[in-house]
This record gives C-alpha cells, sequence and structure tokens, in this order.
C-alpha cells in the first residue's frame, strides 16, 4: 500500500471544494437547528435550489454570473418562505417531516421528463460555469499542487466559508442571536416578553437556506455539471453526520465536522482498497468496501447521537434538546 | 391471546394465497438475469399468445448515449442493464424471432420507453394473432387506477399502522421503517434462492422482520428510553440506523433489482375491473390483516392496553399495564406488518431492490401524517387516501414521474390547514 498517496488524497480532501460545499451546507444547518432548535431534514433541497436556481438562470435565461447568484439566493429565501409558512406553528417532528418532504418534491420535479428542456431530467444540466472561471485572477500555473482552475475554486469556495462563518458568528453574538437562542430554549418565555417568535424563526430559516444555496452552488461549479441524483435524502443526512460531529451550536463546528467526515471517508476507502489490491483482505469485493464506509457513516451517526450528542466542540448545556 | 390469533390467522391467509398460485408456474423461478454492472434496468418476459416462452430474440435499448442489447432466455426472461433512468428507445430485432411468431397488431417497434422512480422498467411485447392492445377508455382507466391505487394504498397501511402504533407507544418518528419494509422482501428473496419453499420463505420472512422489530427495541430503544434520550435525540438515531442497515443491505444483497418467484403474472378481468392477480392478492391480504388488527385493538386486553399506553403511558404504568411489553409487542407486530408490507411492494413494483422501502417512506410518513400522527385507523384512512391519490394523478394528466410528487404535497396542504390529520385530536400541536 501507498501510504503517501492515501495521506496526500485524505489531506486534498481537507480542503476540497466538496468540502467547502458540505461545510456551508452544515453551517447552514447549526443556524436552523443549534441555534434555533428547527429541525430542518430537507437540506439538500436548498442546496438543489442554489445549484438548479444558478445553472438554470445562467443557462436558459443567459443572466451574467453574478445575476444568476442573486436569483439563486432569491430562490432559496422563497423556498425558506413557502416551506415556514405551514411548519414554523408546528410542532419539531412535522417541519422534520414536511422539510424532507419538500427536498424531495423538488427533485422529483427536476427529475420529471415533463420539465427535460428547463432542468435536463435525470441527466441534470452541465456547462454552465464558463463565466465563473473566465474571472480567475491566477495566470495558467501550478498553485500548491494544482493548476489555476481548481486553486481558484478553492480559493472562492474556503474564502466563502470563512465570510459566512464570520458573519454567522457576528449574529449570533448578536442581541438577534441571543432572542434566537432564547426561542431555542423556551419558545414561550420569549414569546412572553413580546417578541414575534415566528418571525425570528423564519428569517433565521431564510439565512440556513440561503447558506444551502451557496452550498449547492459550490457543490456544482467545480464538477461543472448538476444532476439530481446528488440532492438525495442522503446528503441531508450527511450534513447532519458533518454538524453532529463538529458540534451544532458552534461556528466553526460544521466546518471541522466536514473536514472529519470527509478525511475519514477517503482514508477508509483508500486503506480498504489498498488492503483488497494487496490481496489482505478477500472477502470483500471494491463496491462493498465503498459501501462499508456508508454503513461506518450510520454508525457513526447513532453512536455521536447517543454518547456525544454535544459533538467535538459543543458544549452540553448547548443542545437545542434537553 | 389475541395477538396469536391474528397471527395464525395471517399465516392462514398467507398459505391460502400460496396454495392458490397457479400450478403452471412450477418449476424453479430462477432470478431473472441480472445485469451487473447497472442499478438500472430495462426487462420483460417474451411470451407467445399459447403464453409459451420465445428464447432467442434479440432486443436492443438505446438512449441518453448509451446502447445495451439482450437476447432472451429459455424462459424468454430479457434485460437490459443501462446507466441512468430516463427515456430509451427499445427496438425488437424481428428477424430474430421464430418462425410462425409475430408482433401482435398494434404493438410499436420500435418503441420509446421511460422510467419513472422505479430502477426496472418492464416493457411487454404482445405475439400472435388475435392479440390487440386496444386503447382504454378514461372511465375504464379511472376505475382500474382506483383499484390499483386501493391496493398500494393497503400495503403502504401495514407499514404505516406499524409506524404509527410506535410513534402512539414511544413517540418515536422511526426513519428506519423504510428498511424494515426493505428486509421483508430481501429475506423472501434470500430463502427462495437457498431452495426453500415459497410459503416457508414468507413465514419466515415475517418472523425475521417480528425478531427485527424485537431486536430494535431491546438492543437500541428500550436503553435509550431507560437514558431518557429525548424524541429528537431518537428520531436522528433513527436516520443512522436507516442508513447504516440500508447499506448493510446493499451489501449483501447488491445494487441490483431482482424478482420474486410469480411476479410475473398477466391481468385478469373481474366485472369491469381488470388487474394482474398480484395486485388482487395484495388487496386481500392486506384488507384482512388491518381488519385482524382492527379487531385485536378494539376488541382484545392487549388492544385495549396498547391504546392505553398510546394515550398516556404514566397513567397505563399506574393502572397496572406493563408499559415495557406493550411497547415490545408493538416492534414485534409493527416489524411483521412492516416486512408483510414490504413483501406485497416488492409485488406491487415489482422487484426487490436494496433502497425499495426508503422509496415509499415518505410516503407512509405521509400516511401517518395525514391521518394524524399516532392514530392507527387515521394512518389506515390516510395510506389508503395516499395510495389512491398516487394512482389516481396518472389518471388526470400528471406526468407518471410526477405522481408521488402529488401524495406528498397533499400532506404539506393537510398540515397547513388540519395540523392533527383527518382523525387526530385537535390538542395543541404546534
Amino acid at each position: 500500500m501507498d501510504f503517501g498517496f492515501i495521506f496526500s488524497s485524505a489531506a486534498g480532501e481537507l480542503i476540497s471544494p466538496t468540502t467547502a460545499a458540505y461545510a456551508l451546507a452544515a453551517l447552514g444547518l447549526a443556524v436552523h437547528f443549534g441555534y434555533s432548535g428547527l429541525l430542518n431534514f430537507g437540506q439538500a433541497g436548498f442546496m438543489a435550489v442554489g445549484a438548479y436556481g444558478f445553472a438554470i438562470s445562467t443557462l436558459t435565461f443567459k443572466v451574467p454570473f453574478f445575476v444568476g447568484l442573486l436569483i439563486a439566493i432569491i430562490c432559496s429565501v422563497a423556498f425558506a418562505f413557502i416551506l415556514g409558512i405551514p411548519t414554523l406553528r408546528l410542532r419539531a417532528d412535522y417541519l422534520a417531516i414536511v422539510t424532507i418532504a419538500s427536498a424531495e418534491i423538488l427533485r422529483y420535479i427536476v427529475t420529471t421528463n415533463q420539465l427535460t428542456g428547463l432542468t435536463g431530467s435525470a441527466n441534470g444540466l452541465a456547462a454552465f460555469e464558463g463565466d465563473f472561471f473566465v474571472m480567475n485572477p491566477f495566470p495558467p500555473g501550478t498553485y500548491l499542487g494544482m493548476n489555476n482552475r481548481d486553486f481558484f475554486i478553492r480559493v472562492v469556495g474556503w474564502g466563502l466559508v470563512v465570510v459566512c462563518c464570520i458573519l454567522v458568528w457576528l449574529l449570533m453574538r448578536s442581541p438577534w442571536g441571543r432572542v434566537l437562542k432564547g426561542i431555542r430554549e423556551d419558545e414561550n418565555a420569549v414569546r412572553s416578553l413580546g417578541k414575534n417568535v415566528y418571525s425570528y424563526k423564519m428569517q433565521a430559516l431564510m439565512i440556513g437556506g440561503v447558506l444551502g444555496a451557496l452550498s449547492g452552488m459550490i457543490f456544482t461549479l467545480p464538477r461543472g455539471a448538476v444532476q439530481p441524483s446528488n440532492y438525495g435524502t442522503e446528503l441531508t443526512f450527511f450534513l447532519w453526520t458533518c454538524l453532529l460531529l463538529g458540534g451544532m451550536a458552534t461556528v466553526l463546528g460544521p466546518v471541522i465536522g466536514a473536514m472529519i467526515f470527509w478525511v475519514v471517508l477517503s482514508l477508509t476507502q483508500s486503506i480498504l482498497y489498498g488492503l483488497i489490491e494487496s490481496g489482505a483482505v478477500t472477502w470483500l469485493t471494491t463496491v462493498q468496501a465503498g459501501q462499508l464506509r456508508y454503513i461506518l457513516v450510520g454508525v457513526a451517526l447513532m453512536l455521536l447521537m447517543i454518547f456525544r450528542p454535544q459533538g467535538v466542540f459543543g458544549n452540553k448545556k448547548e443542545l437545542a434538546f434537553a | 391471546m389475541g395477538l396469536q390469533k391474528a397471527m395464525g390467522a395471517l399465516f392462514a391467509v398467507l398459505l391460502a394465497a400460496l396454495l392458490a398460485a397457479p400450478a403452471a408456474q412450477a418449476d424453479t423461478p430462477s432470478p431473472s438475469p441480472a445485469p451487473e454492472q447497472f442499478q438500472n434496468s430495462i426487462s420483460g418476459f417474451l411470451r407467445d399468445d399459447t403464453r409459451a416462452p420465445i428464447p432467442g430474440v434479440k432486443i436492443t435499448a438505446t438512449g441518453n448515449g448509451f446502447e445495451g442489447s439482450a437476447t432472451s432466455g429459455a424462459n424468454g426472461a430479457w434485460s437490459i442493464g443501462v446507466p441512468v433512468q430516463g427515456a430509451y428507445e427499445v427496438k425488437l430485432d424481428t428477424s430474430t424471432l421464430p418462425n410462425g411468431i409475430k408482433l401482435a397488431e398494434g404493438q410499436e417497434n420500435p418503441r420509446k420507453v421511460t422510467f419513472s422512480q422505479t430502477s426496472n422498467l418492464s416493457v411487454i411485447f404482445a405475439f400472435g394473432k388475435g392479440i390487440v392492445v386496444t386503447q382504454q377508455d378514461f372511465g375504464q382507466n379511472l376505475l382500474n387506477r382506483l383499484v390499483a391505487g386501493l391496493s398500494f394504498g393497503l400495503l403502504l397501511a401495514l407499514a404505516a399502522v406499524g409506524l404509527s402504533l410506535i410513534f402512539g407507544t414511544t413517540g418515536l418518528t422511526n426513519f428506519a421503517h423504510g428498511e424494515m419494509v426493505t428486509l421483508g422482501a430481501v429475506l423472501v428473496f434470500t430463502f427462495n434462492a437457498m431452495n426453500l419453499p415459497f410459503w416457508l420463505a414468507i413465514v419466515l420472512a415475517l418472523l425475521g422482520g417480528g425478531l427485527f422489530g424485537y431486536v430494535q427495541d431491546a438492543g437500541l430503544w428500550r436503553p435509550l428510553r431507560r437514558r431518557g434520550t429525548s424524541l429528537v435525540p431518537m428520531m436522528i438515531v433513527s436516520i443512522g440506523l436507516a442508513l447504516a442497515i440500508r447499506y448493510v443491505i446493499q451489501f449483501f444483497f447488491g445494487g441490483a433489482t431482482q424478482q420474486l418467484p410469480y411476479a410475473q403474472s398477466s391481468e385478469i378481468q373481474i366485472g369491469p375491473v381488470s388487474i394482474s392477480p398480484n395486485n388482487l392478492w395484495s388487496l386481500v391480504i392486506s384488507a384482512v390483516v388491518i381488519a385482524l388488527i382492527g379487531i385485536v385493538l378494539l376488541k382484545t386486553r392487549l388492544g385495549k392496553a396498547t391504546r392505553a399506553v398510546a394515550d398516556n403511558p404514566a397513567l397505563a404504568a399506574a393502572s397496572g399495564i406493563d408499559v415495557d411489553s406493550v411497547i415490545r409487542i408493538v416492534w414485534i407486530v409493527g416489524g411483521m406488518l412492516a416486512s408483510l408490507g414490504g413483501i406485497l411492494w416488492a409485488y406491487y413494483r415489482p422487484g426487490v431492490t436494496f433502497d425499495m422501502g426508503s422509496q415509499i417512506l415518505l410516503l407512509i410518513f405521509a400516511g401517518v401524517t395525514l391521518g394524524g400522527l399516532g392514530t392507527v385507523f387515521g394512518a389506515l384512512i390516510g395510506s389508503i387516501v395516499v395510495g389512491i391519490f398516487v394512482e389516481l394523478t396518472t389518471v388526470f394528466g400528471l406526468a407518471a414521474d410526477l405522481k408521488y410528487v402529488g401524495a406528498l404535497f397533499i400532506m404539506i396542504v393537510v398540515l397547513l390547514f388540519r395540523p392533527q390529520g383527518i382523525l387526530g385530536r385537535r390538542e395543541r400541536v404546534g
């Protein structure tokens, strides 16, 4: 086994754009669940809104990059609004079921053959990232072992993660954020202080949703393609695993959680593949090794929730549930 | 006691179903030639007008930048693995047909086909002289879909009633219920592949489902309840469990679609309705089982105890009901019902895959929420509404690949106007 390769590919996952996308989406979940107590199981839907909102406005309406970005953000705010109206007054488990159902509805709609002209149905859309890479300020060359294109997307992705983290941190230590945490702890107490709980929850849902939409764009830009099968319920569950790994009511938790998630996935995959190729493991095929990783994710999610619900960085007092 | 009676009756019904299965198909049903590398497949059986299989016919599928072909086997089965779902053109090479056999009149060849949600797409070519596929009129179609929807709704209800009982007695929203559905079908396939008789495979699968329910409760949920874990963490634990079980099943079962024995059947005509015998059996079996569950809940001591626990666990415990044992029985029954639902779902789709349960998990949730969380009869009514709605939307012009959207959308709309569901009590859920 080539340990040099195994560790370098694991280190590559540490700063890959996908990890940045997961970090952003998990940060959105932290705003939803960690700070406001909203059980959003439809974060994949918000990511799909961002990715498709941008791709469709670029391809069908031929708008420039920043207009597409704006449209994606507006779409995610609208999606949060539509989701929030019926559910924010309901119990937490209802919100969970409705958000997961809405994300699936969205996925069915972008998959249907009726809208192939607009969404590309199951094949998805491609070749919408041109405007983005035209803005690349780095001339062709090698930067830290990457070409200028890979380097640019990483700089943008992680730059966005840093900016969003700072924004969330500032928001959560503001009076607005304290009201939000109050809602998480005791909704009725905050209501009795004369605060409009419904409106605060809606704002939190929108902010987390916008983070999800941005993450959807970062997820899809380096691939240059968006496919509906990437935005299933499992994506949401992986994001929850990232969030719970790091700590749900922290700013850096989701980011570190996403990094741990991808590094562990990469390490287990390369080590298992290495063992299979070297013949040390014969009872496993490479396809099964891939599935074994997802079994690990599921078990990790269960164990985390049972034994360390506050995650790596979290504070047990700041849990959205008693 | 009532439970045992119900179980006995359940097995009796299943046995009756099996004995009635046509003896003509007694040859060992081998799994259809599964495509190795792709998860999606287009498949079918070629049979002439006397229902004899037609081997050695070449069929090609093209579309989405892919071209694949297959030749029908000795039992007339053919299957083409395709990389992605979407629209394909399927062409039967008429020059490879045996002498004297022609495609029936009105059979399009080549024809365009489109996947809708399932990973396997059946394409039927009709052969012979007299067979003409007539276009159904609207009323006929409506009636057929209504019956199919009822059949689908009742099989959803089997899983939904279990989910609702578990929710009612423990408060847990169990995301792993879809995997309990998958397990039933996978177990039947496994036991059947081990050459056990079909009836024994079904009985063992149901027992396996019950055992799985028991093990889940004893090994995971009861300890968590003892620790006083609150409901939201338990819900997230159930998500982790669902992921883990789904991929454990895929680990052993693989990603391909497999067929249970007797999965192929032609439609029969009963009065004005044409329905496949499998759907009819599914409808009868699930209706009888649900009726039995209803009787047990309403008439027996165990049923009364279950409803008391669902109503108020503390009060039930204070009046001498063994809450833990009631919950244990609810898990066992819930596991068996989910298994039965999974077996019927494998015939309804048709096909067994590792993610077949998670595909209908949201529809089960929709049924439970529509009826009112925690109410058993609500879950029944909600599931039937969902099943019929899913089937009827295609009659009224909604594309087949959007048919689940309607049901999920209805659930959201109902929550907007009547959050407690159709039969839920009007307490505050906000």
